[in-house]
Parts: C-alpha cells; sequence; structure tokens
C-alpha cells in the first residue's frame, strides 16, 4: 500500500466520524470494533462452554446426586428432580465440544486476535473488504445463537459427541439437524473471514514490509486463514450429505440393513458410516492447528517483547507454521485407527503423523532458545507465554503416543486423549489467548488491566488446570473411557474414581479463578491505568506506529516499513527496540 | 465505501501485489469451492467403487441426451460470457448488454430443462431415497443448481448495472468477476455431466 | 493357575496384562512414557536455568545475537530419529502382528460378536464349527441376532448376551460387526480395542492368558446408554469351557 498524502483526505477514516452510533458501534464495517465484538461474543461462548461443563463435573463426580444451585431450575426433560438425565449429559458433552472449538477458542483466536492485531502489524487502514468482514461477525452471531438454542429443540440439543458420527446423528433428534445448519453459518461465517485475512495480508502491506518482515503472528494468521479456506469446505460438503439423509431421507451414511431402536430402518441404504469420519476429520484435524497457530503467535510476539530480544530463528519459525499448514492435511485418519480402515491405510497415517510433530517441536525449540540471552521480564503477558511452553508441551507429548498406533489401540477414546487435548486447547490456546488478551489490552482500550488481580489469575488458573487434566491423563492409563455419564457403571473405572472429585474441585476453583478475571476486564476497562500508545515498548507497527486505542483508519502518518519485526536491543541504537518504521539514522546512538 | 454496500467493496488503493483485492478474493473463495465440490465428487467416486447397494440406473434412465444438451448449453454460455467482458474491454456497452443476456437467458434455459429433468427421474423411480444414486445425483446436481442460480444473480446485477451504464473499458473488474464465477459454474457440470449420467 | 478377582486386574496403572500381546504393547507405552518424561525434565530444566540466569536485571542489555540455529536442530533430529525408530523398528511390527497376522481358524476358538444399544450378543457356532445363517427379519426379543433356526448349522449354535466365554491359552479369532450405531469392542485387560461398524464385519484376536472375568466395555459413544453398555469375558480352562459349551447346548434342546 502507497500512502500517498492525497489518499488521506478522500481516505475512509474522515467520512467516518459522523456516522450515526449503530453504523460506528453495532454494524460497523471497522476490523477494530469487528474485532473487539468477536472478542467479546466468542468469551461469551466460552464462559457458556464452560458452565456446561461443570455441570456435567458434577455429574461425573457425585452421578445421581441433584446439582446443587442450578439443578432446581433445569427441566424435567433434562434433570428431573435436579438430577441429571443421561440424554442430556450427552448434548452437553456434545455442546461443549462444539461451542469450545468453533464458537469460542477459534473465533476468539483467528476472528478477534487476527481482526484486531493483523491489519494494524501490516500497517493497513482496514481489512480488504470491510463489508464482507462485518457480515462474517453477523453470519457468526447468527450460527451460534441457533447452536445454542437447539436446547430448546424437542428432544434437545445434538447429543452425538462434537464429532457427530454416523449413523448416531443421522438418526438421532431433530437437535442434531439444528446442529448441522448452525455449523452451515459458522462454516460460511469463517471462510469470509478467511478470504479476508489473506486478501489483506497478500494485498496492504505497507510499503517495505516484505514477506520476511511480517511479524510472526501475521504469518500464523495467515496459515491459519489457508487452513480454514481448504479445510472447512469439506466438512460443509460432509454436513450437507448428513442434513440429506436426515430431512430427505438420502442414504450416505445409512448401511443396508440396518436395524434402529429394535427396528429395521426402512432404506434401501448402502450407505458407508466411514465416509462421514473421513469427511470430518479432514476438517477437524486441520481446525485443531488453526485452534493453535494463532496462539503460537501469540506467544511469539509475548516472547519477542518481554525477552528484549529477536525472536530465535524467524526463518526457521516460518518454515514450521508453512509445514504445519501443509502436513495437517495428510495427518487426519489418525483419529480412526480402530475404526476398521485397511491397516496400510493405517500405516501411512501413523507415519505422517510423526512427522507432523517435528514442526511443533521446532516451534518450541526456537521459543526457548529465545530465552537465552535476554533479559526476561516477568510482566502479566510473559507469564502466560512462558506457562505455555511446558504446559503445551505436556499436551504435544501425550499426543506421540496416541499418533502410534500401537498404543493407540488402549488410549484411544479413554480419559488419556482427552487429557492430551485439554492440555492442547486450555493450558495451550487458552492460556495463550489470556496472556494476548492482558497484552494487547492496553492497545484495544487505552487502559492497562491491573496487574494484582492478573496474577491470582494466573496462579489460579494454571494450577486449577493442571489439577483438572493431569488426573486425566492417569485415568486414561488406568482405562478410564470418555462420554461416561456414569463412570461408577462399569469396575475398571473403579479404582481411580477419587480422581473425579479432585477434576470436579479444581473445575470449580477455575470458575472462582475465572470471575477475577472478569471483574478485573470490567474493572480496567474503566478504570484502569491509562496507557500510553506503546506501553510494552515494542517495536511492531500496531504498537510503534498507532495511538492507542487506534483512531479510524489506524495510521495517523504515512508508514514505511525499514527492518524486521523483532529488532529488540540492538547494539548502538539508542533505545532497546527499534520500531519497523523507524529509519536508522532516527535510531542510531550519535 | 460506496453507497450500496456490496460484497466485494474494496478501496481503491494501490495493492501490494498489484492484483485487485476482488480479484485475489474470488479466486480464494473458488478455491474453497473446489473444496466443497471436491469433497462430494470424492464420496461419490468412494462409495460408487466400494459400497456392494451402488446400484447405476441404466442410461435411457437418465436422459443422456437432454444432459448432453444442457452440456452444450452452459458451453455456451461460458463462449458469451468471455464475449461479455471482450466488448466491454472496447468499451462495446450494447455487445456486452446482448452477450450478458444471452448468457443469462443459458442459464436459465440450463435451469428449465432441470426442472423437466427432475420429475422424469422420479417418474422413473430414482428419488433421493430411493437408493445411493439417487441420492447423489440430486444432492450434486441440486447444489450446483444452487450455484447456477447465484451465478444468474451475480450476472444480473452486472447486467443492471451495465444497462445504467457503470462498466467501461477502465470499470470493469466486476465483470471479470462475474465470468469467473460463471465459468467456475460450467466447470463444475462439465466434471458432474459424465460422472453421473456416462460412466 | 487361580481366577483373578476384579480388585487384582484393575489399580492405578495399567490394568492387568491378559492377553498374549498385552505385555508387548505395556512395554511399548513405558518407552515412549519414559522418552517423554525424559525430553520434558531436558527442557523444563533448560527452561528454569534460562529463567533465572536472564532475567531481567538493570544495566545489563539482552544479547542482539544468538545461536547458530542448526544447534536448534539437534533436539530436533534427536526427537525425530527416536519416532522414526519408534514406529519402523517397533510399531509397524507389532501394528502387523495384532491387526493383520491372524490365527488359522482351525485352532481358534471363532466366535461372531454382534454389537446393539446397548449390549454385546456372543454368537458361537457350535461343536460344528459353522455358524448357522441370520436375518434382520428374524430379529425379536427372544432372538436378539436373529438366528435362522431352518438352517441345520443354527441347531447347536449358542447365543449369550454380555457374557463371552473363552479359553485360556488358546487365540480367540472374533468376527465383529454392529446392528445399529458404531460401537467399540474394548477388553481393557486384553488391551484390545475395535470399533463395531454398521455395515461392516472386521476380525480381531486376543489370546487370554490368565483365568479370570474380565470387563467388556464400549468405546464408542453410541446413545444414552453407552456408559451402561459393557459385559463380561469369562475366561475358562479349555475342559471347562467344553463343559460349558455341552451345558448350553442342553438347555437349547430342552427349550
Ligand atoms: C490445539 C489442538 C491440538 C494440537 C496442537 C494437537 C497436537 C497433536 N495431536 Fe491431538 N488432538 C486434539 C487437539 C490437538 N492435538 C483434539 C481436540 C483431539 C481429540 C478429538 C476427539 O476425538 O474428540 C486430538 C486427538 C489426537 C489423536 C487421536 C487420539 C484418539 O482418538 O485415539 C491423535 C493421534 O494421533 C493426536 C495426535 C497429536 C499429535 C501427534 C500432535 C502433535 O502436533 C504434537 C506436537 C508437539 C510436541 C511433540 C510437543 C513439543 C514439546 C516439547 C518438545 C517439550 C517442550 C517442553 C518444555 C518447554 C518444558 N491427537
Ligand atoms: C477448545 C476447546 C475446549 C476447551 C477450551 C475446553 C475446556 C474445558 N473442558 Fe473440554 N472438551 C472439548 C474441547 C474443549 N474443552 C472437546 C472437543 C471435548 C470432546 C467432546 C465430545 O466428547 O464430543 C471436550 C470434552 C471434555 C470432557 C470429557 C467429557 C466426556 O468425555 O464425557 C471434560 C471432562 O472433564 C472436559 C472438561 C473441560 C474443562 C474443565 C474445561 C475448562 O478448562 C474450561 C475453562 C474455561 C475457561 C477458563 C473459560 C472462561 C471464560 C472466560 C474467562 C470468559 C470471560 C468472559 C467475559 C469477560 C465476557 N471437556
Ligand atoms: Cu455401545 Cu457405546
Ligand atoms: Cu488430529
Amino acid at each position: 500500500m502507497e500512502t500517498t498524502a492525497s489518499h488521506s483526505p478522500a481516505g475512509v477514516h474522515d467520512v467516518h466520524p459522523d456516522l450515526p452510533f449503530v453504523r460506528k458501534y453495532v454494524f460497523s464495517t471497522d476490523h477494530k470494533v469487528i474485532g473487539i465484538q468477536y472478542m467479546i461474543t466468542s468469551m461469551l461462548f466460552l464462559l457458556s462452554g464452560f458452565t456446561m461443563m461443570l455441570l456435567m463435573r458434577w455429574q461425573i463426580a457425585y452421578p445421581g446426586t441433584p446439582i446443587p444451585f442450578i439443578g432446581k431450575f433445569l427441566p424435567e426433560t433434562m434433570a428431573p428432580g435436579g438430577v441429571m438425565l443421561p440424554e442430556f449429559y450427552n448434548q452437553l458433552g456434545a455442546m461443549h465440544g462444539t461451542i469450545m472449538v468453533f464458537l469460542g477458542v477459534v473465533p476468539l483466536g483467528v476472528a478477534a486476535f487476527g481482526n484486531y492485531v493483523l491489519p494494524l502489524q501490516i500497517g493497513a487502514k482496514d481489512m480488504a473488504f470491510p463489508f464482507l468482514n462485518m457480515l462474517s461477525y453477523w453470519v457468526f452471531l447468527i450460527g451460534g445463537v441457533l447452536m445454542l438454542s437447539s436446547f430448546a429443540m424437542p428432544g434437545g440439543a445434538a447429543q452425538s459427541g462434537w464429532t457427530s458420527y454416523v449413523p448416531l446423528a443421522d438418526l438421532a433428534p431433530p437437535g442434531q439437524t439444528m446442529w448441522l445448519i448452525a455449523m452451515t453459518f459458522i462454516i460460511t461465517s469463517s471462510l469470509f473471514g478467511a478470504i479476508n485475512f489473506i486478501v489483506t495480508t497478500l494485498n496492504l502491506r505497507a510499503k517495505g514490509m516484505t514477506w520476511m518482515r511480517l511479524p510472526f503472528f501475521v504469518w500464523c494468521q495467515f496459515v491459519t486463514a489457508v487452513l480454514l479456506v481448504l479445510a472447512f469446505p469439506v466438512l460443509q460438503g460432509g454436513a450437507l450429505l448428513q442434513l440429506m439423509d436426515r430431512v430427505a431421507h438420502a442414504n450416505f451414511f445409512i448401511p443396508a440393513n440396518l436395524i434402529f431402536g429394535g427396528a429395521p430402518v426402512e432404506r434401501p441404504g448402502g450407505g458407508n458410516p466411514l465416509l462421514w469420519q473421513h469427511l470430518f476429520w479432514f476438517l477437524a484435524h486441520p481446525e485443531v492447528y488453526v485452534l493453535l497457530l494463532p496462539e503460537f503467535g501469540i506467544v511469539a510476539e509475548i516472547i519477542a517483547n518481554g525477552t528484549r530480544k529477536p525472536l530465535f530463528g524467524y526463518k526457521e519459525l516460518v518454515i514450521s507454521a508453512c509445514g504445519i499448514g501443509v502436513l495437517s492435511f495428510v495427518v487426519w485418519a489418525h483419529h480412526m485407527f480402530l475404526s476398521g480402515m485397511r491397516t496400510d491405510v493405517t500405516k501411512f497415517f501413523t507415519i505422517t503423523t510423526m512427522i507432523i510433530s517435528i514442526p511443533s517441536v521446532m516451534v518450541l525449540t526456537c521459543f526457548l532458545l529465545s530465552l537465552r540471552g535476554g533479559s526476561i521480564h516477568f510482566n502479566l503477558p510473559m507469564l502466560f507465554a512462558l506457562a505455555f511452553l511446558p504446559l503445551f508441551g505436556i499436551g504435544g507429548l501425550t499426543g506421540l503416543p496416541l499418533g502410534f498406533t500401537p498404543t493407540d489401540i488402549y488410549l484411544h477414546d479413554t480419559y488419556y486423549v482427552i487429557g492430551h487435548f485439554h492440555y492442547v486447547v486450555v493450558t495451550g490456546s487458552l492460556i495463550a489467548l489470556f496472556g494476548g488478551l492482558y497484552f494487547w489490552f492496553p492497545k484495544m482500550f487505552g487502559r492497562h488491566m491491573n496487574q494484582r488481580l492478573g496474577k491470582i489469575h494466573f496462579w489460579i488458573s494454571v494450577t486449577a488446570m493442571n489439577g483438572i487434566f493431569f488426573p486425566m491423563l492417569i485415568q486414561g492409563m488406568s482405562g478410564v473411557l470418555r462420554r461416561q455419564f456414569d463412570p461408577t457403571a462399569q469396575i475398571h473405572n473403579h479404582p481411580t474414581l477419587i480422581l473425579n472429585k479432585v477434576m470436579t474441585i479444581s473445575a470449580l476453583i477455575l470458575a472462582l479463578g475465572q470471575i477475577v478475571f472478569i471483574v478485573n476486564f470490567f474493572y480496567s476497562l474503566f478504570k484502569g491505568k491509562e496507557a500510553q500508545s506503546n506501553p510494552w515498548n515494542a517495536t511492531t507497527l500496531d504498537w510503534a506506529a498507532c495511538p492507542s486505542p487506534p483512531p479510524h483508519g489506524n495510521f495517523t502518518q504515512d508508514i514505511a516499513v525499514h527492518r524486521g519485526p523483532y529488532e529488540y536491543s540492538v547494539p548502538n541504537h539508542k533505545t532497546d527496540w527499534s520500531p519497523q518504521h523507524v529509519p536508522d539514522q532516527q535510531l542510531v546512538k550519535s | 465505501m460506496s453507497s450500496t454496500p456490496w460484497i466485494l467493496d474494496a478501496s481503491d488503493e494501490p495493492t501490494s501485489t498489484g492484483v485487485p483485492h476482488g480479484k485475489l478474493g474470488i479466486w480464494v473463495f473458488l478455491a474453497s469451492e473446489v473444496m466443497l465440490f471436491g469433497s462430494l465428487i470424492s464420496s461419490y467416486i468412494v462409495l460408487r467403487l466400494g459400497s456392494t447397494h451402488f446400484i447405476v440406473p441404466p442410461h435411457e434412465f437418465l436422459s443422456v441426451p437432454v444432459a448432453a444438451l444442457n452440456t452444450f448449453v452452459l458451453i455456451i454460455s461460458s463462449v458469451t460470457m468471455v464475449m461479455a467482458l471482450a466488448s466491454i474491454q472496447q468499451d462495446d456497452r450494447k455487445g456486452m448488454i446482448m452477450y450478458l443476456i444471452a448468457t443469462i437467458l443459458c442459464g436459465l434455459i440450463f435451469l428449465g430443462v432441470k426442472t423437466w429433468e427432475y420429475p422424469h427421474k422420479w417418474h422413473e423411480g430414482i428419488t433421493i431415497q430411493s437408493g445411493l444414486f439417487g441420492s447423489f445425483y440430486f444432492t450434486m446436481t441440486g447444489l450446483h443448481g444452487l450455484h447456477v442460480i447465484g451465478g444468474i444473480a451475480f450476472n444480473l446485477y452486472i447486467l443492471i448495472q451495465g444497462i445504467r451504464g457503470k462498466w467501461s473499458s477502465t470499470h470493469c473488474q466486476r465483470v471479470e468477476y462475474a465470468g469467473i464465477y460463471w465459468h467456475f459454474v460450467d466447470l463444475v457440470w462439465v466434471v458432474l455431466f459424465p460422472l453421473l449420467y456416462l460412466l | 493357575m487361580t481366577p483373578l478377582t476384579p480388585d487384582k486386574i484393575y489399580g492405578w496403572g495399567v490394568p492387568f496384562a491378559a492377553s498374549s500381546y498385552a505385555a508387548k504393547l505395556d512395554r511399548q507405552l513405558n518407552i515412549f512414557h519414559a522418552a517423554m518424561i525424559l525430553i520434558f525434565v531436558c527442557w523444563a530444566v533448560y527452561m528454569a536455568y534460562c529463567l533465572i540466569r536472564y532475567r531481567a536485571k538493570p544495566g545489563v542489555p539482552a544479547e542482539y545475537g544468538h545461536l547458530s540455529v542448526v544447534t536448534s536442530l539437534i533436539p530436533d533430529g534427536i526427537i525425530l530419529a527416536f519416532e522414526m525408530f519408534m514406529i519402523f523398528a517397533i510399531g509397524l511390527p507389532s501394528w502387523a502382528h495384532v491387526m493383520e497376522n491372524f490365527p488359522v481358524e482351525k485352532e481358534a476358538n471363532v466366535v461372531h460378536v454382534i454389537a446393539q444399544q446397548f449390549a454385546w450378543n456372543i454368537h458361537y457356532p457350535g461343536p460344528d464349527g459353522v455358524f448357522g445363517r441370520t436375518s434382520i427379519k428374524l430379529i425379536s426379543s427372544g432372538n436378539p441376532i436373529g438366528l435362522d433356526d431352518s438352517d441345520p448349522a443354527a441347531k447347536d449354535d449358542i447365543v449369550s448376551i454380555n457374557q463371552f466365554h473363552v479359553p485360556v491359552n488358546k487365540p480367540t479369532l472374533v468376527y465383529l460387526s454392529s446392528l445399529d450405531v458404531i460401537h467399540s469392542f474394548n477388553v481393557p485387560a486384553f488391551r484390545t480395542k475395535q470399533d463395531a461398524t454398521p455395515g461392516m464385519q472386521v476380525r480381531i484376536w486376543f489370546e487370554p492368558i490368565q483365568l479370570g472375568t474380565f470387563e467388556i466395555a464400549c468405546a464408542q459413544l453410541c446413545g444414552l446408554g453407552h456408559y451402561r453398555m459393557r459385559g463380561d469375558v469369562i475366561v475358562h480352562t479349555q475342559d471347562e469351557f467344553d463343559a460349558w459349551i455341552k451345558k448350553k447346548l442342553a438347555e437349547k434342546s430342552e427349550s
């Protein structure tokens, strides 16, 4: 983008200040407003997903006892007398998975932070298609509301797991249809978003912002967007087939001679249930890297800033991110090792799965080596970024015995899997997202979040999360299976039942910790310490080149980029940070 | 932003790659469309080769000549679409309007033939419920039909703006985008036709 | 050899290794976890060292330069080498052993296991070794798998629900299928797990090496009764097993 002075008078930002409130804050096309809308919405979804999980955790730890407080308010069809029904447990489980993944973490990492930060970091005034961007948010919101409202459908919400395996999902109550329709909205929304990210990154980089000068965060968002564009349509295809099976009585996933509920299913059949699994995991494996890559980006920004030192191996990081992107398309069937696929197929996928772990190891290695020789400041975002490293490490390492076929026979569908992926998505992604929130909060709202409350939130969260997820690994090793409404029903669960109470109590403590966060969030929004434009003394354009919060149109001056994104502690420079857009002669010590 | 908010609206500032936003956007969009149809087509192939219950109706039931006609109509429409763009690039507004009308007509003919074909198939006992072939036939052609309707709508928008005199040789990117999309829709049919009728 | 009681089989770690390949798979779990702990501890120690050694001190700037990139590739390379060793030297052969090298039918105890919401139906061919015809049209509450009694081969067939009797030290070959939705046949003590998908029939095998009663669980979400879909594998000596078959046949001819 060549920002010559002639653009400013006609540019977007001079038109907008006199827009009515609704156009400015509700139906806004400004990427910053949309980013914040996405942020608030996805945090609310996270909260609802968490609430569902607290209900489930109660049932797991104290099966058959009425749910305290909330139980009274649940209808007869869900929890008569406050005691949860198995149907309701399954609905909560499916919705927890779906909401957390598709309406919580992905929108927060991609749509909220991506929207807010990416244009700022590349020096753009807005996204390439601002209107499409707004549309993306509203379509997302409709999808999310539909998804939640499906609890009111006859027979309740979707209850076949977030994976919606057929033929169970094909023949499930109408809530499943709502799930499919809501997914269609969510997929459409993320398609709009992804197109926008790709075109924006390609086309709207400031002068001098070459590919190798892009902050790592931008690279991660770019790869993520490519994954979204290529993987989501495949689930859309699968969802269309399942929808046809359900509403038009097609036969895609209905095998011949099927019995259901004691009576034959009167359809010619011939379909294949494994086909759905392939279509689902073709999306859902890349999806787990969509859950992760933006967070890698966030952690990279925070670590470079907190160590006051260039990030180790920028090129290596970029190659790894792209490698993860490419490889994530060829490992999907590692979720199906025991589904009855041909064994030569499983061999292929176990090898690719082992290989894809290497780029992740490379990223972690680079982050770790970035610490060496730094001047490490333990500020709040940095605490979260540092906690991310070992805790994501546990999650990633436990992925290895899952990807390895002989050990996956035993571990598949046990709590070990649950432990594995909660370590990567909660103590990995979610922790990184919290770090990102504390990091960019001053930019978004012009105020700092309270440090003391933040530290309390950090320590409670990290401890409680380990208290929830580490016992899962132990239970998994002893053979406890997932999706169990009442674990006491099976003998082999009995020795480790006590851990269920540990996990549930930890989850309650985690919930208390989040109250601290919510209080801090709203308190700081109005009363927080006011922030300068660049409180962290960062080098990237989002901090160094625009005020906090940035005005409409983002930059008040023309941007030309002179150096890479992480030039910290450059010898002979006046300050220990050298912003990307400041020419050399202004920085060198005289 | 112009006064009518339209999906592909973007600033006219120079871009880093030199390619306009809209063009990049439409190509990225088509990439996702390729994956969407790709997922259905590969499902079709997998089940057709793998399922013992995949009964392909005899060719007489499939009205191959009609479908061949439809293929021909769509290919013609692609040509007229190219001509429409070529016309406006030479500032021949009348020519563009004529060719656009021809393209839209071809699209409508295609849909008309389909509305004849569907009941015909039901009559022969091929429905979405009758077996795997029917399920695939109606889902895939149905989804393609929706894309044809979308393409016609896009072309109509181009036509109406063209009649209002909005396009010129220097300002005809949207005509090009409509063309790219329309060619894609044709291409999908060119793949579906042999897959569903001939093999 | 005395039968094991549940408190001996299930504990805090992996259950008692009651099948011929269980110990082999356990060893791989152990190797993995040892390696994982080693990797984690090395990195954690290094990280702790960095955090202490390089914490911000007034007047001490960060170093601008880095180690060479090659240094970082060394740990990556070691992990890759470890993974490749595990796959090619250990993983593929043992996967083949469990999932591809089936016992010869004549020397094995051959059984059909048909899953349904929410029970395991076990179908034995009886002394003639031939499975009788089944048809879904005949399914009723008294005949859960729809066994066709008009078929001579079905005369001596035995069907039991949730009780899977097998002889010890002899491979059992299971033909696994499902009537309605996807289930997963899981015997934790045998380290056996395999999805039962409607419309498909897959083979699995195991060889019990310990007398006792071992739980069958369902490992794939199959509806609201998924959690209580359980059964037992009861491992007998060959004599007891033969006696059990005889008893069942006698019961059958009575009714
Ligand atoms: C963010 C999400 C995320 C991420 C990043 C990963 C990463 C990985 N996953 Fe995971 N996975 C999920 C989310 C994720 N997964 C989910 C949601 C499921 C379950 C879905 C369901 O069934 O419902 C799942 C399930 C799952 C399975 C299926 C299990 C089963 O059902 O039987 C498998 C099998 O191969 C697997 C493997 C892997 C591997 C090999 C990696 C690798 O990429 C990991 C590579 C990383 C490392 C190897 C770590 C490197 C770290 C270090 C070297 C140490 C660092 C230490 C310090 C700094 C101290 N995963
Ligand atoms: C990104 C994905 C994600 C996340 C974040 C989580 C978070 C959590 N999950 Fe979940 N989980 C899944 C994805 C996720 N999960 C999936 C895919 C499944 C499988 C489902 C299936 O089987 O089909 C699953 C299943 C699952 C199970 C197994 C259920 C079963 O098999 O029967 C359990 C059991 O304990 C569990 C627990 C938890 C807990 C305690 C958390 C906690 O860590 C949650 C903590 C949440 C927060 C800390 C958010 C707090 C929010 C805020 C602070 C916002 C504040 C708001 C404002 C300021 C407005 N999860
Ligand atoms: Cu059967 Cu779960
Ligand atoms: Cu995966």
